[in-house]
């Protein structure tokens, strides 16, 4: 969209106003995740840039609160509870999560809005009103402040995003390869690990992957359902907000967008093998 | 597609027998192909239900099991039946008599005894405030009580001269309840009975209610403003270009939600990076620090961060498809660029508006740790009152009422986002 060159000085103008617009609203977007990184290297226990760090003068910075932060023994805790947590509900919701959009994109299935309206209600509902009831629930089961009853809920939460993302791969997906393969002799089973699971796969990873950042960064149903042993990354962060906010926080947040990075890269480059797997893009 | 199990049926069908298609079993071929049909169903059907199972026991069941909470009402049917029974025969007016007495006294003593008697004070303090006090004081010393029962009772607290106690015990005989969704909507039961509206100063509900509304219709409205630019840029810049200005859309989005609202409380907070930023320019003094945060001020820039991105992704997607031809086409018509943008742009983004506006409004409404985080007092949601009465106040009823209100909200809205767009076309990144 560059300036045509027929255009007037009001539209050359507008043009440009537009483009400065559009680059104040995108710092917006970015500004505030970026700028914490550098405050995470404060050698003071200050939310803000000191003298030392604006003249780039090297004793304005340390590693101490990264050393804060490994040599503290809750946040590591909380560090591996939010990976087994994660690993874990994410493990559940991906296997119930495709197994169910296999289902649901068959066209024999029947009451099809219904059971999809009911299998992504998880994502729908506000996180208060489901953290409230599965606390009674799974306090009268006896999973409340456990690691199961956390992984538990947070499959839940995660499942949606599995059946999601795997429905859409299956839209684009060609029946008469299953057919094909078929009428070579193959059985159901190697029919799907065969020809179908790989076309699925990039779905089945990126939904995974939701499914994780869904647990990874789940706070409200953690504050009801878990004990002190069950803490997360969240839940230590939120504490550390309302409680005693130290610059360990944006070490941790710092590590946090740094991870998120790599997420956001992996589900991009997925995405866009699916896409050319399916034969939807050149690209 | 009706394809039958073997791969022998679908090429020797053609054998005729009395006038019937067979198969080469024998077996007539509509009733093989039904057969074929329902067991591809069944299949279906069995893929789906391990989840559908999970979810409707670990998921739907228990936020069905805390809606009922909200009218569920046991307290003083358990507790008191026989006085129950008792002030059958009571008109509502003045005192009740003797046998209403008798069965109070033997029940508060047993409640006593096997310690159920908390539960019905909590539950009876609800309607009125001094019945706690009323009911544990009285029921300690129950046992001992002796005819005539009515004196003893009146001596035993204040609240036992009062005819609208018996009429709230009366009331709340019934095993389910409207009084929590009466308080939910800041309502109240009268001298008579009825239910009215609570003095001015005791409404907190309604406008809770609607303040949530607000701020939602708020932070969607800023959200469009913000995300119509961009996504307008983006999607008329080439392929390469957009994808890479998408990474400053996605990266907030794949962010942790705790890491975004910690990093608008860095940068606003008195001592923080925009005041200090200000300060430095001389803008304004150093006591002059402006109150960007714990407050509404501060839920609703941060908010309007963190949603943005759920605005932009469906707009994007929508502009993507409409082809640049019908506004040049309008140009050429003589339409000024205003007029081509409005008259013929924007209309077409329209299901694009839509989708995001009620996914931004839809997830605001229900937000509660960005508000908990950085609300302070004025800028606090219905979410965080529903955890109030979850977490301190221990009114689960009253939570539930709440939550019902709001969960039935979400799905009205819900329901018109899928007259929109449909749910299949949720996208994920």
């Amino acid at each position: 969209m560059a300036v045509p060159t027929y255009a007037g000085p009001l539209e050359r103008i507008w043009y440009y106003a537009f483009r400065v617009l559009c680059g104040l609203i995108f710092f917006f977007l970015i500004a505030p995740i970026l700028i914490m990184v550098p405050l995470s290297f404060n050698v003071e226990p200050y939310f803000t840039y000191t003298r030392e760090m604006l003249t780039f003068n090297p004793d304005g910075f340390s590693l101490r609160w990264y050393r804060d932060l490994f040599s503290s023994e809750s946040w590591m805790t909380s560090i591996q509870n939010s990976l087994i947590i994660g690993v874990a509900s994410t493990l559940i919701a991906t296997f119930l999560g495709t197994l169910a959009a296999l289902g649901l994109s068959r066209s024999e299935m029947p009451f099809k809005g219904l059971i999809m309206g009911l299998l992504i209600s998880p994502m729908i509902v506000p996180l208060i009103i489901s953290a409230a009831g599965m606390f009674f629930f799974y306090s009268s089961v006896g999973l409340a402040n456990t690691l199961p009853g956390v992984i538990l809920a947070h499959a839940a939460l995660g499942t949606p995003f599995v059946v999601i993302t795997v429905t859409a791969t299956l839209v684009g997906f060609d029946h008469s390869l299953t057919r094909a393969s078929a009428s070579l002799g193959a059985g159901a089973g190697r029919t799907f690990f065969k020809i179908q699971m790989p076309l699925i796969l990039p779905g089945v990873i990126s939904g995974g992957l939701f499914a994780f950042i869904t647990s990874f960064d789940e706070i409200v149903i953690v504050l009801f359902l878990a004990g002190v042993e069950q803490r997360t990354i969240p839940r230590e962060m939120w504490s550390g907000i309302r409680e005693q906010i130290s610059p360990t926080i944006l070490a941790v947040a710092s590590i946090l967008v740094a991870f998120s990075i790599l997420l956001l890269t992996t589900v991009e480059v997925l995405r866009r093998r699916s896409e050319r797997l399916r034969g939807m893009s050149p690209g | 597609m009706t394809q039958s199990d073997g791969t022998h049926s679908g090429s020797d069908a053609g054998h005729m027998v009395n006038g019937q298609m067979v198969t080469v079993d024998g077996t007539p071929l509509k009733a093989s192909l039904k057969r074929a049909e329902r067991k591809r169903t069944l299949i279906a059907f069995l893929l789906v239900a391990p989840l559908l199972t999970y979810l409707l026991i670990s998921f739907i069941f228990p936020i069905g099991q805390m809606m009922w909470r909200s009218v569920d009402n046991p307290q003083v049917v358990t507790t008191l039946p026989k006085t129950l029974e008792a002030l059958e025969d009571w008109d509502g007016e003045g005192l009740p008599d003797e046998p209403v007495f008798e069965a109070l006294a033997e029940e508060l003593a047993i409640a006593s005894a096997n310690r159920t008697v908390g539960q019905l004070a909590v539950r009876l303090n609800y309607e009125i405030s001094a019945a706690r006090g009323a009911l544990m004081r009285t029921s300690r010393s129950a046992e001992d009580f002796e005819p005539p029962y009515k004196e003893a009772f009146l001596d035993a607290h204040r609240l036992w001269n009062d005819p609208a106690f018996y009429r709230i015990i009366k009331r709340e005989g019934n095993p389910l309840t409207a009084s929590y969704y009466i308080a939910a909507f800041d309502g109240t039961y009268n001298e008579d009975g009825e239910v009215v509206l609570q003095d001015e100063n005791r409404r907190i509900y309604t406008d809770l209610f609607i303040r949530t509304f607000a701020m939602s219709l708020g932070i969607t409205l800023i959200t469009l403003l913000l995300g119509f630019p961009i996504s307008f840029l983006m999607a008329s810049l080439p392929m390469r270009h957009a994808n890479l200005l998408m990474i400053f859309v996605l990266l907030p989005f794949w962010t942790s939600l705790l890491v975004r609202t910690t990093s608008w409380i860095v940068l606003l907070q008195q001592q923080g990076v925009i005041n200090e930023l200000l300060i430095a320019l001389g803008f304004i003094g150093d006591d002059g620090r402006l109150g960007m945060i714990y407050n509404m001020t501060g839920t609703i820039i941060a908010m309007t961060h963190i949603l943005l991105p759920f605005m932009v992704l469906p707009l994007y997607s929508v502009m993507k498809t409409i082809p640049p031809s019908y506004v040049r086409a309008a140009k050429s018509l003589g339409a000024t660029p205003w007029t081509a943008f409005w008259r013929v742009y924007v209309p077409q983004t329209l299901p694009g508006i839509g989708a995001g506006a009620v996914l931004v409004f839809i997830i605001s409404i229900g937000y509660y740790i960005t508000p908990a985080l950085v609300g302070g007092q004025s800028g606090q949601m219905i979410s965080n009152l529903i955890a109030h009465h979850m977490q301190t106040s221990l009114n689960w009823g009253l939570a539930a009422a709440l939550g019902s209100v709001l969960l039935v909200s979400v799905l009205i809205l819900y329901w018109v986002y899928n007259r929109l767009v449909g749910a299949d076309s949720l996208k994920l990144g």
